[in-house]
C-alpha cells in the first residue's frame, strides 16, 4: 500500500514538472525510439555477445578444471619423474584428419586404419606420462585426457566465434553460436562430469550394454577377442549365446565389430541370430532407462565397427536385432545413473524374449554389449 | 568422495566494489531526499526516484552475479557401491573408493565368511520437481 502511495506521488509530482522537463523528458523517449529503430540489431547483437560471454566464462572454467583433474590423477596414478603438464597441453591440441572421401570406395579401411594409428598414439602418450599407472589405469586415463580433451575443443570452438562476431560485428555469425548455445552447455557439463568419472574409473551411462552383458556372462569362462573384447560361452533359455563386450574394468569401448565378425567366422557363419544391445539417445519427454527393441546394428562411433558388423552379417544372411537403453548425452558421460543401471535388469528380459521369439532351442545366437566398460568387469 | 563441489569462483573484487558503491550512492540520495524535502520537494522527489532506482538495480545485478557464479558450479552427486554376498544375501551401500568396479571380488562376508562381490555402482540423483505438461 505504501508503495502504491509512493508511486502516485511520484507521477503526481512529474505531472507537475516545469514544462521544460516536460520537453526534456519527451526529447528523451524519442532519442530512445529512434535509438531503437537505428540500432536495433546493433543493441540485439549486443544482448547476444554478452550471452555468449557469460557462457565462454563458464566454459573456460570448465576447461581449466578439466585440465587441472587430467593433471592431478596423472600425477596421482602414473607418478611422472617430471611434471607433466606440458605433455598434457600438447595431448590437449592433438587433432585427427579424416580420410578424403571423395572416392568413398575404401574409406571405411582408410578411416580405420587413421583411428588404429591414433589410438596407439594416444596410448603410447598416456604410458609416457603415466609410467606406473596399469592397464586398466592407462585406459581410464587415456579416457580423462579425451574428455578434457573434447572440453578444450568446445571451448575454443566458441571462443572462436564469439571473437569472429566481435571483430565482424556480423548479427548471423553470433545468432548461430547463440542459437546452438544450451546444447553446447549441456554437452560440456556432461563432459565435465564425465571427467570425475573416467579419472576414478566409475561406470558411466554408456556402459549400460556393457553391463548387460557383463551380467549375463558373469561366471562364465572368458575368452578375448580381438581388438580389446571378451566374450563368454553362456547357455540361454536353452540356445547356446555367446556373450560379446569391451574388456572391463578399464575405460575402454574395444572393437565389437571385430569381435563379432570372429565370433561369425569361428561359426562359420552358423548363427541364429545376433542381438545388440547399447545406451542410445532419448528424445526430450521420453523416459530415462526405457527400453525399446528394433532391427540394425546397434552401436555409435565413427562407424568402422557398424560397417564391419553389416559385412559380416550379409555374408551370411544372420538376422540382427537391436534393444537400446535410453538416456540423454548428460547421462551417457557421467555417471550411470541409478535409473540406468536398474535399466539392466529390464533389457536382459526384453533380450530373452527376442531370442525365445526369433530362434530355436539349441540354436547359437550372439549377445554383444556394446559401450565404454569404464567401472564394469566380467 | 561425498557430494563433488569444483571450487566456485568468487566475485571480483573490483565488479564487488563498483555495486557496493553504488548502493552506497543510492542509499544516499535516498537520506538527503528526506532532509532536503522541506526546502525543495521537487529535488526531493528527483533524489528519491534515484534512490529508489539505485538500490533496485544494484541489488539486482548483486543478485544476478551471485546467480552466475552459482550457475557456475558443477555439482556432482556422490556414487554409491553396492557390496552383496551371494551365499548369504547380506547387503552393504557404501560411497565409491577409487579401484571399484563391477563384479569385483571383495573382503569375506561378516556374516558367511564367503567372499562378497561388488553388484552396484550407480549415482542417485534427486530430480528437481518437473514441470507437468499434457502430453
Amino acid at each position: 500500500m505504501t508503495i502504491i502511495c509512493t508511486i502516485a506521488a511520484v507521477q503526481n509530482q512529474l505531472l507537475q514538472f516545469p514544462s521544460d522537463i516536460q520537453t526534456l523528458v519527451n526529447i528523451l523517449l524519442y532519442l530512445v525510439f529512434f535509438a531503437f529503430i537505428f540500432y536495433g540489431q546493433k543493441i540485439q547483437m549486443y544482448s547476444m555477445l554478452r550471452e555468449v560471454e557469460g557462457s565462454l566464462y563458464k566454459l573456460k572454467y570448465i576447461r581449466d578444471e578439466g585440465r587441472k583433474t587430467a593433471i592431478e590423477t596423472i600425477k596421482e596414478i602414473g607418478k611422472p619423474q617430471a611434471d607433466p603438464t606440458a605433455q598434457v597441453d600438447r595431448f590437449l591440441e592433438y587433432f585427427m584428419i579424416s580420410p578424403q572421401s571423395l572416392d568413398p570406395a575404401g574409406v571405411v579401411w582408410k578411416l580405420e586404419h587413421i583411428l588404429d594409428v591414433r589410438d596407439v598414439r594416444l596410448k603410447d602418450e598416456v604410458k609416457l606420462m603415466a609410467p606406473a599407472a596399469d592397464e586398466t589405469q592407462a585406459n581410464n586415463l587415456e579416457n580423462t585426457l579425451e574428455a578434457a580433451m573434447a572440453l578444450n575443443y568446445i571451448y575454443k570452438a566458441i571462443r572462436h566465434y564469439y571473437l569472429l562476431g566481435k571483430k565482424t560485428y556480423s548479427l548471423y555469425v553470433i545468432m548461430q553460436i547463440q542459437m546452438i548455445l544450451p546444447m553446447i552447455m549441456r554437452e560440456a557439463e556432461a563432459y565435465a562430469s564425465a571427467l570425475k568419472a573416467f579419472a576414478y574409473g566409475q561406470p558411466i551411462g554408456d556402459g549400460a550394454g556393457a553391463l548387460v552383458a557383463a551380467r549375463l556372462m558373469h561366471g562364465h569362462e572368458t575368452k578375448k577377442l580381438p581388438k580389446d573384447c571378451v566374450v563368454a560361452t553362456v547357455p540361454f533359455e536353452g540356445r547356446t549365446a555367446f556373450v560379446i563386450k569391451a574388456e572391463g574394468p578399464g575405460g575402454n569401448v574395444g572393437r565389437p565389430g571385430d569381435a563379432i565378425k570372429t565370433v561369425i567366422e569361428e561359426n562359420e557363419g552358423k548363427i541364429a541370430n545376433v542381438i545388440m544391445i547399447d545406451a542410445a539417445l532419448k528424445l526430450e519427454g521420453e523416459e530415462l532407462g526405457e527400453i525399446a527393441e528394433g532391427i540394425g546394428a546397434a552401436i555409435g562411433g565413427p562407424g568402422v565397427d557398424q560397417y564391419k558388423i553389416e559385412d559380416s552379417l550379409l555374408k551370411y544372411r544372420i538376422p540382427i536385432n537391436a534393444v537400446i537403453i535410453k538416456e540423454d548425452i548428460g547421462d551417457a558421460v557421467s555417471p550411470m545413473r541409478k535409473e540406468i543401471f536398474d535399466a539392466a535388469d529390464k533389457a536382459i528380459e526384453r533380450i530373452k524374449q527376442v531370442v525365445l521369439e526369433r530362434s530355436k532351442e539349441g540354436d547359437k545366437i550372439i549377445i554383444a554389449g556394446v559401450g565404454n566398460s569404464i567401472g564394469i568387469g566380467q | 568422495m561425498g557430494e563433488n563441489r569444483s571450487g566456485p569462483p568468487r566475485i571480483s573484487p573490483f565488479s564487488l566494489m563498483v555495486i557496493l558503491a553504488a548502493l552506497a550512492l543510492s542509499l544516499l540520495a535516498l537520506v538527503f531526499s528526506v532532509s532536503v524535502f522541506e526546502e525543495n520537494a521537487d529535488a526531493a522527489w528527483i533524489l528519491l526516484l534515484m534512490g529508489v532506482v539505485g538500490v533496485a538495480m544494484s541489488t539486482y545485478v548483486l543478485l544476478q552475479t551471485r546467480k552466475r557464479l552459482a550457475k557456475m558450479r558443477i555439482v556432482i552427486p556422490p556414487v554409491m557401491t553396492t557390496i552383496e554376498c551371494k551365499k548369504c544375501g547380506f547387503k552393504n551401500v557404501r560411497e565409491f573408493q577409487r579401484g571399484d568396479f563391477v563384479f569385483k571380488e571383495l573382503e569375506p562376508c561378516q556374516k558367511c565368511n564367503d567372499k562378497m562381490l561388488i553388484t552396484a555402482i550407480y549415482k542417485e540423483v534427486k530430480e528437481k520437481e518437473r514441470q507437468r505438461f499434457p502430453f
